[in-house]
C-alpha cells in the first residue's frame, strides 16, 4: 500500500488490501515480532462521535506496536464545543502526534482533515460515508473463512446510512464477489455508492427479503436498522422485524455460511445464533487488533519512507 | 437568423451566451447570479429557432464578462454554448465551453451533512462525471438538479 492516508475504500486496490491483510496475518501469527516496532511515536484519537470498540481497538493496536496514544476526549469537553473548525483542530493536533484517527458526524470530514495535515489520517467513520478500517477487518474475517474470490455475499439492513456497508460493498468490487443487498425500500444503497459499484461493473442484486437468496450465500453481513431513521415508530418496528435473524432463519442457510456484524447489535441477530457455527461477529471484532496493527504499521512505514525521500533531496 | 427575428439588440460591452439548450436561459442567469436587482442590462431569448439545436436560448448581459469558474459551471447545463465577449459592439473573443475535470467554489453540496456545509475554511469541489458532478468530499452525485445548487 503506497497510501499516505486511509480515507475511503474506493482508494484501495486489490494489492493494497491484500498487502494489509497479509501483514495482519503475520501479526496474528506472531504478535511479538511487531511489539514495540513504532516505539517513541504518538497516535491521536479524535472521536467527534461516541465510539467504544473502534476507539479501544485503535488504542490497543497502537499500544501493541509501542505507539503512545493521546485521546481528544468527549466533544463536549473539547474546544470543538467552543466552535473551533475541524481544519483548525487537526492542524493543532498534527503538532502533537505522528498520525490521527478521526471519527466525525459529517460526511467528507476525513477528506477535509487530510487536506490540512501532513501526518497520516485514518477515517474511523464519517457520518453516513465510509469506515474503511472496519472494511479491512471485515475482509480479513471473510478471507480467513472463505477466501476472497468466487464469493457470494449478502449485505442486509440499513444500506442507506450504514457506512460499514458503503466501504465493504466498494472494496468487494476488487474481488470476484457477487453482492446481494437486502433491505427495505427506504434504506436501499445511496446513489453515491451505486455510482462506484456501477463504475466497476460489479455484479449486484437487490432484494426486499432474505429468504430467496439465503441458500446461495457464503457470507451474510447484518447491520442494525436504527429507530431514528424512521419518522414513525410503528413503521420502524414493522420494518426492523423483517430483517432480524435467529437460529431458525439459518436452518435454510448453507452449512458453511459465515454471519458477520460490525457490532454493536441490538436485536437484529438473536442470541441463539451465537451458539451456531455460523456466528463470526466476535471473531470479526477481535480481528480489529491485528488488522489495525497492520494498517498503522503500513501507514507509518509509508510516512517514514516519504520523510526519508524528502531528506535525501 | 436575422437580428430582427431575435428581437434583441446589440450590446456595447458584455457577454453574449449563445447556443444554450432551449429552456436553460434562466438557469444560465442563476449561474451568473443575475436576478435583475443588480441593474445590469439583460436580454433573454428563449426557444428561438437554431440550425444547430433546433431551438435554442440566448442570453446577453450588458457590462459583465464571465469568469472561468462561471464558464465551467455553465458547461454543465449548456454544453453546446458559445461565449462571446463584446467590447465596443465588437465580438473580441468567441469561445465554446469545455467540460472541466472539476469545478471548485461554484456549487454547494446538496448533502446537508457534508463537511463543506459546516463552517470550515474550504470551498466546495466537484468532479465532473459522465452525467453530472460528484462532491469530492462526501461523494454525493448531482445530476439534473445542478442549477439548483449554484452558489456564486
Amino acid at each position: 500500500m503506497r497510501q499516505d492516508h486511509l480515507i475511503t475504500a474506493t482508494q484501495l486496490s486489490r494489492d493494497d488490501i491484500e498487502a494489509v491483510l497479509d501483514r495482519a496475518r503475520e501479526v496474528a501469527a506472531d504478535p511479538e515480532a511487531y511489539a514495540g516496532r513504532h516505539g517513541g511515536t504518538m497516535l491521536a484519537l479524535c472521536f467527534f462521535e461516541p465510539s467504544t470498540r473502534t476507539r479501544m481497538s485503535f488504542d490497543a493496536a497502537a499500544k501493541r506496536l509501542g505507539i503512545d496514544t493521546i485521546d481528544m476526549g468527549d466533544v463536549d469537553s473539547s474546544s470543538v464545543s467552543k466552535g473551533e473548525s475541524l481544519a483548525d483542530t487537526v492542524r493543532v493536533i498534527e503538532g502533537y502526534a505522528d498520525s490521527i484517527v478521526l471519527r466525525h458526524p459529517s460526511e467528507g470530514a476525513a477528506t477535509l482533515a487530510a487536506e490540512f495535515v501532513d501526518v497520516p489520517v485514518i477515517n474511523a467513520g464519517d457520518g453516513a460515508g465510509q469506515h474503511p478500517s472496519q472494511t479491512l477487518l471485515d475482509l480479513h474475517t471473510i478471507r480467513e473463512n472463505h477466501g476472497l474470490d468466487d464469493l457470494t455475499v449478502g449485505i442486509m439492513g440499513d444500506l442507506k446510512y450504514g457506512r460499514t456497508v458503503h466501504s465493504l460493498a466498494t472494496a468487494l468490487t476488487n474481488f470476484d464477489a457477487r453482492q446481494h443487498f437486502i433491505s427495505p425500500e427506504s434504506l436501499r444503497l445511496p446513489r453515491s455508492v451505486r455510482f462506484d459499484l456501477h463504475e466497476t461493473g460489479a455484479q449486484i442484486r437487490e432484494h426486499e427479503d432474505l429468504e430467496g437468496v439465503l441458500p446461495e450465500l457464503d457470507v451474510l453481513y447484518v447491520t442494525r436498522i436504527q429507530k431514528e431513521r424512521f419518522p414513525d415508530e410503528n413503521e420502524y418496528h414493522r420494518v426492523a422485524g423483517q430483517y432480524r435473524i435467529d437460529a431458525d432463519t439459518l436452518e435454510a442457510a448453507p452449512d458453511d455460511l459465515t454471519v458477520m456484524h460490525p457490532l454493536p447489535r441490538v436485536d437484529e441477530i438473536a442470541a441463539d445464533v451465537d451458539d451456531t457455527d455460523h456466528a463470526r461477529y466476535f471473531e470479526q471484532a477481535h480481528n480489529g487488533i491485528p488488522v489495525r496493527m497492520a494498517l498503522l504499521d503500513t501507514l507509518l512505514e509509508n510516512a517514514e519512507a516519504a520523510e526519508g525521500m524528502e531528506v535525501d533531496r | 437568423m436575422s437580428e430582427h427575428e431575435l428581437r434583441v439588440s446589440k450590446i456595447r460591452d458584455g457577454t453574449v451566451i449563445d447556443h444554450v439548450e432551449g429552456g436553460q436561459a434562466l438557469n444560465v442567469l442563476a449561474i451568473l447570479g443575475i436576478d435583475g436587482s443588480e441593474g445590469l442590462g439583460v436580454s433573454v431569448g428563449m426557444n428561438v429557432p437554431s440550425d444547430r439545436l433546433g431551438r435554442k436560448d440566448l442570453v446577453k448581459v450588458e457590462g459583465r464578462e464571465l469568469s472561468q469558474s462561471e464558464v465551467d459551471v455553465l458547461s454543465l447545463i449548456a454544453p453546446e454554448a458559445t461565449i462571446n465577449i463584446v467590447r465596443e459592439f465588437e465580438v473580441v473573443e468567441k469561445n465554446r465551453v469545455t467540460r472541466p475535470d472539476r469545478v471548485a467554489g461554484v456549487l454547494s453540496c446538496p448533502n446537508r451533512n457534508c463537511i463543506t456545509n459546516a463552517d470550515e475554511p474550504v470551498e466546495t469541489r466537484f468532479e465532473v462525471v459522465a452525467d453530472g458532478v460528484r462532491c469530492d468530499y462526501c461523494s454525493t452525485v448531482l445530476r439534473s438538479d445542478i442549477a439548483e445548487h449554484i452558489d456564486v
